[in-house]
Formats: C-alpha cells, structure tokens, sequence
C-alpha cells in the first residue's frame, strides 16, 4: 500500500492518463483529475475543454501574465493552445452531452458495485451544486473516476451502493485509484490492477463492494 | 435611431424590486461588474437571480448575495460562496441548483420561443423531482421549462452603437443565451466602436436583442 499522499495522488493521475488517447477530447475535474494532463505518454496530444467556454485549454500562465476573461471551470487562470475554439455555454454542454468529449476525468465521494456515483452533495453538510458533473457522466463516451481509494478517514468509497444522491443514472466506466484499477463491467466491478507495492487482499479489504478478482492480476504499468 | 448608450445608474433605476434577472457570467468572469455595483449601491431588494452561479462574496454576484439583495437564486453551482450556503441553510435565500448544461438550455428556448427542452440529464438523480418525464425512442428525457427574465445584465467586449456584440474568451458562457432571454437586456461593454467597426462575422449577438449599452471596463 503506498503510504505518502503525494505519491498517492501521482499514481492516480500516471496511471488514468495512460487511459488517454492520441486526438482525444478531454475534460478533467478539479483537483486530482487535473493533474492527469501533467503525465501524457509522449505523442499523445489531447484537447481539453473547459465546461465555461474552451477548447484547447492549455497550461497556467505566469503569475503576471493572468487574464481576467481566460479561466477554467473551477476560476482559475489558463492559457490556451494554439487552434483552441471559445465558446458560449450552449455550445460548451452541447459537446459535452452531445457525446463529442471523448473522456471525462471526476472525482467521486462514493462509488457503488453496480457502477453508480456520487460526488455532487452531501445532505446536510455539503450543498456545492452539481454545477456541470450531471452533463459530462450522462455525455460523455467514457467516464473514468479518478480518487483517492478511501475516505481519510479510512471509510471506504467504493460501496455496495451509494447512499449519497446520484450523479446520474449512467455508470462510469472505470475507476482509477491509489490501490487498483476497476473496470465496471456487466456483471459488476472488475479488479484489472493493483497499484505499486499493493496486494489484492490490501484492495480487497479498502473496499466495501465486492469485486471480480481475476486468477492474475497485474500490477500498474508505471513507474513511481 | 434610439441612442441606447446610457448610465450605470439609470440602468439600475429601471430594475424594480423583486425584479427577476438573469446575469452573465461564470465564477465572475463575464460578469458586468460595474452595473452589479450600482445595484449593490441602490440597495435593491427582493431580486430573483438566473445565472450560472454565485461566485465568490466579493466578485460579481456574490455581492448581491452578501448585501442580501437576493430571495431566490436559480443556479448551477454555490461552492464557491459560503454565504449562499449560509443563507440557504438559514431559510432567507430559496436555490434552485440546475444541472449546468440544464440551466443553459433552459435560457436559451426561453429566449429563442421554445417552451423548455427534453434532457437525460438528471434522470434517475434528485434533479428529476417535480418533473415531468416523457420516453422518446425507449429513452426517459425530463421535462425542463424555458427561462426568462425581467431584465438581462451582460458583460461584452465590444459593443458598436447599434448593440452589435462580440465577446471574448471564456466571458461569453451565459451572456449571449441570456441576450435573448431578457425582455430589457442592459449589456456593460469595455469597449464602444462605430457602427461598421464591427464585421458582420464579429457580431456573436446581433443588436436586435440589446436594449441598452453601459460603457464598462475590464475587470
């Protein structure tokens, strides 16, 4: 099991961005899905789009170099790459429910056996507004979940079924965490790999679902 | 030909009490920051506000917030402004939170005629509550109504004296979807050209649908 948070985090984001396709569109969440652009393959060129209006987001400006009417979606200053397209947000969520965002990047607070996730609300506690996650786990080809594998404090987020309100009644498609790689498949969620220095049991007992668990189970093609 | 360029205040003297408005904009950027001002200024109340979200308690319409000028808010996100969560909790400030794709399409048919748009998106979620559901080719879409407004307040780039609009970079998301949705829409530009100092091709939103011009700045 990889102890430091920070390398956590860097395992995540190595290996979701190995899910990347040359050509692909792209939109990632905030926080640790962001980082995902930071650790492309070589000759893999992706365009991000930005729910507030772009296509083509390219990486932060210098400190000084911030325009006030170029931000991404969680407010904060970009740049944008050359052929980038800007746009109102008819036509942003026109992209993104439509089915032309080839992958989106979230964070979740939980995810069930069957594939269902939540991480718009907390009732009671955490009202943020779903804001565009709705649209882009409805719209877009594939949905990939990028977290942390449990709750810090230990509580597993992936459960036999979520007990905080739905993001939407699709499923994603694969969840990528500091532990493993799980494929949502038919009959219910796959174990596809383990993370570095992680043993099945140690996924097995972070997790409150059940999982396939396949005779072999390799470890993440990456390296920390 | 009707002058349409006019002051910051009798832009606001116009907006009554419990006036509903829409107002452009996302995390601020592309909000008219002077015309929210003057209304903070005014002391307003009562007011309905359509827009993607409350930004932040100094920028833009979190001011609305903050001064409690606001009794409904119908928005996509309040993350970003713990006193609309505050005032939501507490009971004095009554959100709609809309799935942003939603909130957009919703703007937009009521300001192009339509009377709402059929969306998966909230099926199955608590955004489905109190809609209506109808099944087009085997698949659920809800029911989401049209939105309009009693006054739109935008922010542009360029503005030539007719009206024509052209925005830029990410400060346009909501503001040509809600030109069309106000039945007054005041528009805070940062910059005024002559008519013809726009090409037909630089025009995102024509003049038809712009009632008043505020000369702004870029903030």
């Amino acid at each position: 099991m990889i102890k430091d948070p920070k390398i956590a985090r860097e395992v995540i984001a190595k290996r979701t961005a190995l899910e990347l396709k040359d050509g692909d569109i792209v939109n990632l969440g905030i926080g640790i899905p962001t980082l995902v652009a930071n650790y492309l393959p070589p000759k893999v060129e992706i365009f991000l789009q930005s729910e507030n209006g772009l296509l083509g987001v390219g990486p932060a400006p210098a400190e000084n170099m911030a325009h006030p009417n170029l931000t991404n979606a969680g407010g904060f200053p970009i740049t944008f790459l050359p052929g980038a397209a800007a746009f109102d947000s008819a036509m942003s969520f026109g992209l993104i429910r439509g089915g032309h965002v080839d992958a989106t990047v979230l964070g979740a607070l939980q995810v069930d056996e069957e594939g269902f996730l939540a991480n718009w609300m907390i009732p009671g506690k955490l009202i943020p507004g779903m804001g565009g996650a709705m649209d882009l786990v409805t719209g877009a080809k594939k949905v990939i979940v990028a977290m942390q594998h449990v709750e810090k404090s230990g509580a597993a987020k992936i459960v036999k079924k979520c007990n905080l309100p739905l993001t939407s009644s699709r499923r994603v498609n694969l969840i990528v965490t500091d532990m493993a790689v799980i494929e949502v498949v038919e009959k219910g969620l796959l174990l596809k790999e383990v993370a570095p220095q992680t043993t099945v049991e140690e996924v097995l007992g972070a997790t409150q679902a059940s999982l396939i668990v396949p005779e072999h189970v390799p470890t993440m093609p990456i390296t920390i | 030909m009707k002058d349409k360029v006019i002051a910051v205040e009798r832009a606001v003297e116009m907006i009554p009490d419990g006036a509903v408005l829409m107002i452009g904009g996302f995390l601020g950027d592309g909000t008219p920051e002077n015309i929210v001002d003057a209304l903070v200024k005014s002391g307003k109340k009562d007011l309905t506000i359509i827009a993607n979200d409350t930004a932040t308690p100094e920028r833009g319409i979190g001011k609305l917030i903050v001064n409690k000028m606001v009794k409904k808010a119908i928005v996509s996100h309040i993350g970003t402004n713990p006193e609309t969560q505050k005032q939501m909790i507490e009971g004095t400030l009554d959100v709609e939170l809309v799935p942003q794709g939603t909130l957009a399409e919703r703007v937009r048919a009521g300001g192009y005629g339509l009377g709402g748009v059929l969306t998966p998106v909230g099926i199955g979620t608590l955004a489905e509550n109190n809609k209506q559901k109808v099944k087009i080719n085997g698949e659920d879409y809800l029911v989401e109504t049209a939105l309009r407004a009693d006054f739109a307040l935008l922010k542009a780039k360029k503005a030539d004296f007719y009206g024509n609009l052209t925005f830029t970079l990410t400060s346009r998301n909501f503001n040509p979807l809600m030109a069309f949705a106000g039945k007054v829409t005041i528009v805070e530009v940062q910059e005024l050209v002559p008519v013809g100092g726009l090409t037909p091709d630089e025009v995102h939103v024509p003049h038809a649908v712009v009632d008043y011009i505020v000369r702004g700045s870029n903030r």
